[in-house]
């Protein structure tokens, strides 16, 4: 007679609130809380602590060994007109660069399939050293000083395009075949095409990928440290050439910095780079969902 | 038959030139490869012909600057190691749950909240989570509220909150590759009478392992590549320990600090950073590879 | 089962052959999918190709305007010729066929743009500068000899992909024809449509065929009975390996081919004996 397994009962307690699967899921809420209240730790703890110096000499003043009177005005316009020849540097090769990947390139090619692998790998290498790359080239340019604000671009441009030709490629790739299939049709060439359908109907997916990749930017801080960003800047940049400093690179000369009011100015720093940062987020978040198409 | 030609109507020469443009683009990514590896090769060449890559890869005393100085860089690659343990400590647990959470348990409100907290993890500047580290975490939490007995630098301080900054990235691929594992694995093992727990850790997720795997993977990359966070937080002293109280120093920190410091472009000072920079464009491009290889197996699979 | 075919005994039956197929194969990497096909169409002729699932329709209506070139495996042999020209002739511009030979496709795949300018896209991209006044008279033209114009003239701004599936392949076949072609392709057109934006197809192209040659793919025998003049009957066969290709087993008039088929086959799958 073959054995049979007890039927289990119909009735009674859920299976679903076994004592195992009530502990499991306590964990699983327990790890979303630990994200959530690092969050909301950081957010709070900063503004706390960043709140007294939270006012217009915060962006009005220079740097300063008085931390009275320090301010990130020559960090503020630093990021911005650093990150801004970033953007002009590095997005129009990066989508560049994606329109021949996912609408041109032969995958089977060889050279085709070790740009791509290349490009995967570049956007994992850690920040710094883009850093290394941007001092050899500005030695091979000529420059000794190297903390100019060309460099600064040209070693953010290097780290994030990676990221944008990816972002870009997805865009691409996730408008419909059918629609390159309707143009060739027609009788248009592959080039009116690209430009005339595939690229306006990626257009949502590349911004929303271009902010984000502007984002990083924004904030990273290593590989300019290789190029001698933390200085005392005590003026505005004023060309290609002129010396620069970064809101990273002052949080992080503020933060390193022995007395406590240093730290608070590092606090206020880091809320506006915060503030910056969450609505360029917000921009990227609402032109994905107001313009994105639906397929 | 009527008159009338196939051949191409105009010569088209604008679409060459921009197709011609368009392939140099994406070119120029390998020539950035090129250029990292020619930027690190060339001091690193000079750095070793002044000091043995033998006494480079298993000294134990990472002096540069000292009278007499000594290049053993296991210190580095210690600190390296150590930081990056325990982050992972951290960020795998934490990251797995909140990605089986948002693929099998989550509400839609649930993932309106979760993904947005996940997206602003991964968007803070890795330079805020190190002054995080140092003012907060080392001072408040660890200090006063725990009462360890710890320096203001350690490398359980930068590990920790690593951890938490690699969260996001850990959270989000496995999340994809547990969402990729098709419905009717989890409905077969629902019809057999399992449920959620037993389903998600039986079958959905040794499903998605290579997809997992591809994340922790990633996560160890970043770990190992992240310099602002062990700047501040781990210190600057070179040390093989395995107490986590106490601090040490990173290959990227070291690379950091000695950028601060002012070295004679040429000079042994100045190559070692190069030297210590490709031991981590070596390290980070094996760990990429294997990341690249798992993802591409767990795509594949579905 | 009776099958309504069209009445064609005051049809004039075109001598001009636009197309002529002569033994065409085509490969996909190493499966050769069709095998030794050789057809004619005609002038201002409606033909039909009918028969089963998967035995390389789509396949050989893809070959007349080289749309198998998107096909990254695709390897096409044989000689297709179209009015005497070989359209896989070394110096042939794949471009310059299309412009000639326009495609409808199965699902309708309007532009994500407004209806005046999915129209406008052709003439745009092939004859480059046109003038505004030219545009507009060729986008109602198109869209009149379509059937759609009434229904949207007053909403040329509006996204083309917000009408509803028979306006939009509607819309798919005035752009097609907003470029002059010569010969229009249609690959089941209305496979994805309800009956009555089915029938408003059907004779549009019955009123289409007066100046365009065209060549449609379906799976309805009863379409192609109603609307056709030629039919061409396809099936898949097994060879001697095991392998599946596809075939074609009879084309004749359509009254001769539902009524009074020669090959048995072909009289199966009218019977409905199998398909």
């Amino acid at each position: 007679m073959k054995k049979q397994l007890e039927k289990s009962s119909i009735i009674g307690k859920s299976h679903e609130k076994t004592f195992g699967s009530v502990i499991f899921l306590g964990i699983l809420w327990l790890c979303l809380l630990i994200a959530s209240l690092f969050l909301l730790t950081l957010f709070a703890s900063l503004i706390l602590k960043g709140m007294g110096r939270f006012d217009l000499s915060l962006f009005g003043n220079y740097n300063n060994t008085t931390p009275e009177d320090a301010g990130a005005r020559a960090a503020i316009l630093g990021t911005l007109f650093v990150v801004g020849l970033t953007a002009v540097m590095t997005i129009p090769v990066g989508i560049m660069a994606a329109i021949y990947l996912e609408e041109f390139a032969d995958k089977n090619r060889w050279f085709n399939r070790m740009i791509e692998l290349n490009i995967q790998n570049l956007s994992a290498v850690p920040a710094i050293l883009f850093g290394m790359l941007t001092l050899g080239l500005l030695d091979l340019m000529g420059f000794l000083n190297k903390n100019i604000v060309f460099g600064g671009a040209l070693a953010l441009s290097l780290l994030i395009l990676p990221v944008i030709i990816l972002t870009t490629r997805e865009a691409l790739r996730a408008v419909p075949q059918e629609i390159r299939a309707g143009s060739l049709a027609l009788g248009a060439t592959d080039i009116q095409t690209v430009a005339r359908q595939t690229l306006p109907a990626a257009v949502p997916g590349i911004a929303t990928g271009t902010i984000l990749a502007i984002s990083r930017a924004i904030g990273e801080a290593a590989p300019l440290l290789l190029l001698g960003a933390l200085v005392f800047i005590t003026y505005d940049p004023n060309g290609l050439t002129a010396g620069f400093t970064t809101m990273p690179i002052q949080i992080f000369g503020w933060s390193s910095a022995a007395q406590d009011e240093f730290k608070a100015l590092a606090a206020a720093a880091s809320v506006l780079l915060l503030v910056i940062l969450v609505s360029m987020n917000g921009l990227a978040i609402f032109i994905r969902n107001r313009f994105a198409k639906q397929w | 038959m009527s008159d009338f030609s196939l051949t191409s109507s105009s010569p088209r020469n604008g679409e060459k030139i921009v197709k011609g443009v368009l392939f140099a683009s994406a070119g120029f990514s390998v020539v950035i490869t090129v250029g990292i590896l020619w930027s690190l090769i060339a001091p690193a060449i000079s750095f070793f012909s002044e000091v043995s890559i033998a006494d480079f890869l298993t000294g134990t005393r990472w002096a540069p600057r000292f009278e007499p100085a000594s290049f053993g860089v296991l210190p580095l690659i210690a600190g390296t190691a150590w930081t990056t343990f325990i982050a992972l400590s951290v960020a795998v647990p934490v990251g797995l749950g909140v990605a089986i959470f948002l693929a099998e348990y989550a509400s839609k409100k649930m993932r309106k909240i979760a993904k947005p907290v996940l997206e602003l993890l991964a968007g803070i500047p890795t330079v805020v989570y190190g002054f995080f580290a140092i003012e907060i975490f080392t001072r408040v939490f660890l200090k006063e509220w725990m009462n360890l007995e710890i320096g203001a630098f350690s490398v359980l301080s930068a590990g920790v909150v690593m951890g938490i900054m690699i969260v996001p990235t850990i959270a989000s691929l496995s999340e994809d590759a547990l969402s990729s594992v098709p419905l009717a694995l989890r409905q077969g093992s629902f019809a057999l009478g399992a449920n959620k727990m037993q389903t998600t850790l039986r079958v959905v997720m040794p499903a998605a392992i290579s997809g997992i795997a591809a994340a922790v993977v990633l996560g160890i990359s970043r770990a190992v590549g992240e310099t602002m966070i062990v700047s501040l937080a781990a210190g600057n002293r070179p040390n093989i320990s395995l107490n986590p109280l106490e601090g040490a120093q990173t290959m990227t920190g070291f690379i950091a600090n000695a950028a601060l410091g002012d070295s004679r472009v040429g000079s042994l000072e100045y190559n070692t950073l190069f030297a210590v920079g490709l031991i981590l464009f070596i390290g980070t491009l094996i760990i990429n590879f294997f990341s690249i290889r798992l993802v591409r197996k767990y795509r594949k699979a579905y | 089962m009776e099958l309504e075919v069209r009445d064609h005994s005051s049809f004039a039956y075109s001598e001009t052959t636009i197309l002529e197929i002569d033994r065409l194969d085509v490969h996909y990497a190493d499966n050769h999918a069709v095998r030794d096909v050789s057809l004619n169409i005609f002038a201002n002729e409606i033909t039909a190709f009918i028969g089963p699932s998967g035995c390389g329709k789509s396949t050989v209506l893809r070959s007349l305007n080289r749309t198998n070139d998107l096909v990254p495996t695709a390897r096409v042999a044989g000689r297709v010729n179209y009015r005497g020209h070989d359209l896989y002739a070394p110096d042939v511009d794949p471009i310059e066929v299309r412009r000639r030979i326009g495609m409808v496709f199965q699902k309708p795949n309007p532009f994500p743009k407004s209806i005046f300018e999915n129209v406008a896209y052709g003439p745009r991209v092939t004859h480059g500068r046109v003038s505004k006044s030219d545009l507009n008279e060729i986008v109602e033209q198109s869209l009149t000899r379509a059937g759609l114009w009434n229904e949207v003239k007053d909403k040329l701004d509006q996204n083309g992909m917000a009408l509803s599936g028979g306006q939009q392949q509607r819309l798919c076949i005035a752009r097609a024809i907003a470029t002059n072609p010569d010969v229009l392709l249609m690959d089941e057109p209305c496979a994805s449509l309800d009956p009555i934006a089915t029938s408003l197809i059907e004779n549009l192209m019955l009123d289409l065929v007066k100046d365009y040659t065209v060549v449609i793919v379906t799976h309805n025998m009863q379409q192609a009975a109603r609307v056709s003049d030629r039919t061409a009957f396809f099936t898949a066969e097994i060879d001697s390996t095991g392998a599946r290709f596809g075939s074609l087993i009879e084309i004749d008039k359509t009254d001769k081919m539902f009524n009074n088929p020669s090959n048995k086959r072909t009289e199966d799958y009218i019977a409905g004996r199998f398909g």
